[in-house]
């Protein structure tokens, strides 16, 4: 569906996508991980159209829109921001893509509206069609602005941080409602987001991306459970980095076992409840570094000032050139 | 603050802006200090004058004329500046070129330099022998001592108000939604008639209005420039300093009220358009 080959982009001096391939299938869920300035929004936007790369060709649907402009592209897009236009009612709004159309794909006034009314209906906001858009709720607003995007039928729909500017509970609900909205549909989507938790609970793939490069693609549990770079074990997860012997040494707060004997021990500094765990935090004896752990709440909290002792338990190691080696310490 | 809020005080609302009592009474003090007292005064003094004598005087011929020219040269001139200012402020928010301060702080000329001087000066250009009126002259065209150049003193003069009245709401107007009409299947076009132009009318309504209201009141620029034919090109203004100079205070107070109340009602009305657009984007 998508096809991205060698795409390269720079702002004048300052290097934005270092050569990026990206293969998606029809009726994927594709999330772009990364912190700000790893370039996901620029790949994001080059795909659309609003941006054109340096180098490299954009295929979508075997049709090659390297050089097409965006309106030319049919790609919905919904911004962060909802980007609505705010002197048209809700419904006009939805209706606008379509009531630019001229010649023979003129849409009639009545189709507009009929089309507005159903997408409404789809993402659930049924009779506020004659509201202005400062009259909505930001979570109401984003759902107009993804009405707004599907009522051109695009061939994929992209968003960029689409849930970025709502509160939490907002945006764990319209998270929720998007997931099922796509599985109803299947329209191949890509989203970029920074908050790892939200790529993982919505993405069929997960690209995470780091300065310009992507770092890795997988599966949301592969990308947590088997992160093939450095960057990924850290951004994609929490997970404590202490130095060994081989290298980096990667382990999440769980991924420990108690031992009497352990290789490691921990001067508890600080406990509190994290959900279902006691989140514990401290220095090595030795070596002085920071690492927190998770241990099961079912046990008594650990005291301040008391040792751990503990073995790292499924650890990555990482050398000094982000490569990793064979070294499993459980 | 103390006791129950009266129930009678409907537009007295709780507020977690104290003052409101203290800055309203101000501001009302203010404005009859500084707008209403001195406009009061002229209403009095034309109110001195028999009502027939002041229709006689206010909506004489000559006056009438004049009502004409000073208004129809001020909406000439505050449409023209209506899309030439928004292409100035266009240009200033979207683009970044080198001198950039410099052409902005030009659009702030006219409201420093003494109107008098933008007189002289655009005589001098389009007068018959002018620089551009020499040119002009052959092909027919007379621009100084006719309504044009009237015109174009007061499009000297309204500019700043229209681009200061729409570059920060352009700014503000920001690429997304452009960018979102753009991936929904819109032209240029389509994008700046029916998203960016809805978007900022208002504010280029306020630049109009002010553009307009400044025309009808100018009196330095368009006195050197306009001839001040009796019923042809004297502005009201104008006749209204005639009035003074031949001692005929009530003559002048006439067609001052008379001017005032027409101004009046045409920047009410467009306060109230605005009031209407702004209720309905919510700002």
């Amino acid at each position: 569906m998508i096809h991205l080959r060698g795409i390269t982009k720079r702002f004048g001096q300052y290097p934005a996508l270092h050569g990026i391939d990206l293969d998606v299938a029809p009726g994927e869920f594709i999330a772009l991980l990364g912190p700000s300035g790893s370039g996901k929004t620029t790949l994001l936007r080059i795909i659309a159209g609003l941006e054109f790369q340096d180098a490299g060709t954009v295929q979508l649907g075997g049709e090659d829109v390297s050089t097409l402009p965006v309106a030319a592209r049919n790609v919905g897009f919904v911004f962060q921001h909802y980007a609505l236009f705010r002197h048209m009612t809700v419904a006009e709004n939805v209706a606008f893509g379509l009531s630019v159309r001229r010649g023979k794909a003129r849409v009639a006034k009545a189709v507009r509206q009929a089309r507005a009314e159903e997408l409404l209906g789809l993402v659930q906001l049924e009779g506020l069609g004659s509201r202005y858009p400062a009259q909505l709720s930001g979570g109401q607003r984003q759902r107009v602005a993804l009405a707004r995007a599907l009522a051109i039928e695009p061939r994929l729909l992209l968003l960029d941080e689409p849930f970025g500017a709502l509160d939490a509970k907002v945006r764990k609900d319209l998270r929720r409602w998007l997931r099922d909205l796509h599985k109803q549909m299947g329209l191949t989507s890509i989203f970029v987001t920074h908050d790892q938790e939200e790529a993982l609970e919505l993405a069929d793939r997960v690209v995470v991306m780091n300065q310009g490069r992507i770092e890795q693609i997988g599966a949301p549990d592969a990308v947590y459970m088997n992160p093939e770079t450095p960057f990924v074990s850290h951004f994609v997860g929490e997970t404590n980095r202490i130095a060994g012997p081989a290298g980096e040494i990667h382990f999440r707060p769980h991924e420990i076992a108690i031992a009497a004997d352990g290789a490691e021990a921990l001067l508890v500094d600080n406990v509190f409840r994290k959900g279902a765990v006691w989140r514990v935090e401290g220095l090595l004896e030795g070596s002085r570094q920071f690492v927190e752990l998770d241990l099961p709440s079912t046990l008594a909290a650990p005291r301040l000032g008391e040792t751990i002792r503990f073995n790292p338990h499924r650890a990555r190691i990482f050398n000094a050139d982000g490569e990793q080696s064979k070294g499993d310490q459980s | 603050m103390s006791g129950p809020i009266k129930a009678s005080a409907r537009w007295r609302q709780p507020s977690v802006l104290p003052g409101f009592g203290l800055s309203f009474g101000f501001t009302l003090a203010w404005l009859t200090l500084i707008v209403l007292i001195p406009l009061a005064t002229v209403f009095l003094k034309a109110a001195g004058m028999g009502w027939s004598e002041f229709i006689a005087v206010g909506f004489s011929p000559r006056a009438l004329a004049a009502y004409r020219l000073s208004f129809g040269t001020a909406a000439v001139a505050g449409l023209v500046n209506a899309v030439f200012g928004l292409l100035v402020a266009w240009v200033l928010v979207r683009y970044a070129f080198p001198g950039k301060q410099v052409v902005s702080a030009l659009v702030d000329l006219p409201f420093a330099l003494p109107t008098a001087v933008a007189g002289i000066a655009l005589t001098a250009l389009y007068a018959p022998e002018g620089w551009i009126g020499q040119y002009l002259e052959p092909l027919g065209i007379k621009v100084a001592f006719t309504w044009v150049g009237i015109t174009i003193a007061l499009v000297f003069i309204g500019l700043p108000f229209v681009v200061r009245s729409v570059e920060p709401v352009l700014a503000d107007l920001g690429r997304e939604v452009e960018e979102a009409a753009a991936t929904l299947g819109a032209t240029r076009w389509q994008t700046f008639t029916r998203v960016i132009f809805p978007a900022i009318a208002p504010a280029l309504l306020t630049g109009f209005a002010l553009a307009f209201a400044r025309g009808v009141g100018e009196y330095g620029s368009v006195i050197f420039i306009s001839g001040n034919m009796p019923g042809r090109t004297e502005i009201a203004p104008l006749l209204i300093v005639t009035q003074l100079e031949q001692y005929a205070y009530a003559g002048a107070t006439a067609i001052a009220t008379v001017m005032m109340l027409a101004s009046f009602a045409v920047l009410l009305l467009i306060n109230l358009i605005q009031a209407a657009s702004r209720r309905r984007m919510g700002v």
